[in-house]
């Protein structure tokens, strides 16, 4: 008489789902590499390129945003860096912390990165250059002919 | 050889160089769950020669000064892997640190290897370390029966050459800061032995064995740190290795070279 013996853990028995660890692995890669090309970008043409540093107030921020390359980039920025610093913070939390104080330091990091992506971008989406400008902001001349 | 160690030997015949012996400090920590509440430091003077090694000092402490220090050994010349430890601070194995390669001019720290429960001494209880092992089926998995062997060619034998010379002395995985604190990781000598058998085109469970490592924790969890690397008495490529099982993961299956044999 023979037996048949079922493989151990055969591959037909566990339903595969989705491993979010396996994505936030590849997710830290390439949005590493965005990163690295984003954010040097960023420091390069804000404390380098022109006057460098000085150049930095309302109006070079306002200039900035007119153009739709910079507020795509600062969006993507916004996003991909606190996504990634979230995701890091999560797995030292995960390496690091048990139990309840696990919960509430994942819970703090979900929150505080969940209103900082917003905050950040409202800012750039509702962006009014010309705020403030009828009481002789920066761009009050330009605003002011605009209409 | 370091100026500060104590010279010795000096009443050996004078028609022959006498060779040159040390007094050798040797911190072990100790512990014995009977006696003991805390892990406690030991000091132990040991002659020595710079060709001795760690294993040798431990064996003239035990026999010559204290029978109680416990360790394991077996082959003493670093095959079976039952003697890795902590020499002052590295994951390494006893019998093959030679005294000669280590400062004498200071004390020598000996531990037991870290996060597996200690038991005794240099003693660890090695059940979770093999309980990872085991979950990756590390065995030869193939349908069909053969003539007379299964064939493989030069470059697919030598596709995961380097995870067949595991001796499975838990020094990597007891170097890993993750497996330090958390249980749940497999640690690195578990996805070694995995991808030994993952990259044998002979094996037909690669899938399985993805799929295990794919899961929650899995191999995600490895931070790169390159210690288990740094730590292997074998010198396998440990890092390396755990990152082709994720390619693995992410492609779906491992990248195994085609079989350039001509069947007959
Ligand atoms: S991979 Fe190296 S360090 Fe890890 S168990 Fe095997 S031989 Fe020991
Ligand atoms: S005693 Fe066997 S490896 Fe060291």
């Amino acid at each position: 008489m023979t037996a048949t013996i079922p493989a151990p853990r055969s591959s037909s028995s566990r339903p595969r789902k989705v491993n979010w660890e396996k994505w936030g692995w590849l997710y830290m890669r390439i949005s590493g590499v965005l990163l690295l090309v984003l954010v040097f970008g960023h420091l390069f043409v804000n404390l380098v390129a022109g006057d460098g540093v000085h150049a930095i107030d309302f109006a070079f921020v306002a200039g900035k945003w007119a153009d739709p390359f910079w507020v795509v980039w600062d969006t993507l920025m916004l996003w991909l860096a606190l996504i990634h610093g979230a995701n890091g913070m999560r797995t030292l939390t995960n390496d690091y912390a048990r139990g309840r104080l696990r919960k509430v330091l994942l819970g703090a990091i979900l929150v505080s990165t969940i209103v900082l992506i917003l905050l950040g971008s409202l800012v750039i989406f509702t962006f009014d250059p010309c705020i403030g400008a009828a009481q002789g902001g920066d761009l009050a001349q330009f605003c002011t002919a605009k209409g | 050889m370091a100026e500060s160690a104590v010279l010795e030997g000096a009443s050996a015949p004078a028609d022959e160089a006498p060779i040159e012996s040390f007094t050798v400090t040797l911190i072990i920590r100790r512990f014995d769950s009977e006696f003991d509440d805390e892990p406690r430091w030991v000091d132990y003077d040991v002659e020595l020669f710079a060709t001795d090694r760690i294993l040798d000092a431990l064996h003239k402490i035990k026999w010559e000064q204290d029978g109680s220090l416990s360790f394991r050994r077996s082959c003493a010349h670093g095959v079976c892997g039952s003697d890795a430890m902590r020499i002052n601070g590295r994951n390494r194995l006893a019998c093959k640190t030679l005294i000669k390669d280590l400062d004498i001019s200071k004390p020598i720290y000996v531990e037991a290897i870290k996060g597996l429960p200690l038991e005794k001494d240099l003693i660890v209880d090695m059940e979770p370390f093999f309980a990872s092992y085991r979950e990756v089926q590390p065995f030869l998995q193939a349908s069909g029966k053969p003539e007379k062997e299964r064939i493989q060619s030069v470059a697919q034998r030598e596709r995961f050459d380097d995870t067949t010379k595991c001796i499975l002395c838990a020094a990597c995985t007891s170097s890993c800061p993750v497996f330090w604190t958390d249980g749940q990781y497999f640690g690195p000598a578990a996805i070694v032995n995995a991808h030994r058998f993952i990259f044998d085109s002979r094996d037909e469970a690669a899938q399985v064995r993805l799929d295990i490592l794919n899961d929650k924790e899995g191999v995600w969890r490895c931070r790169t740190t390159f210690n288990c690397s740094e730590a292997c008495p074998r010198g396998i490529e440990v890092t390396k290795a755990i990152a082709e099982v994720k390619a693995a993961v992410l492609r779906g299956k491992p990248d195994v070279p085609k079989s350039d044999l001509v069947s007959a």
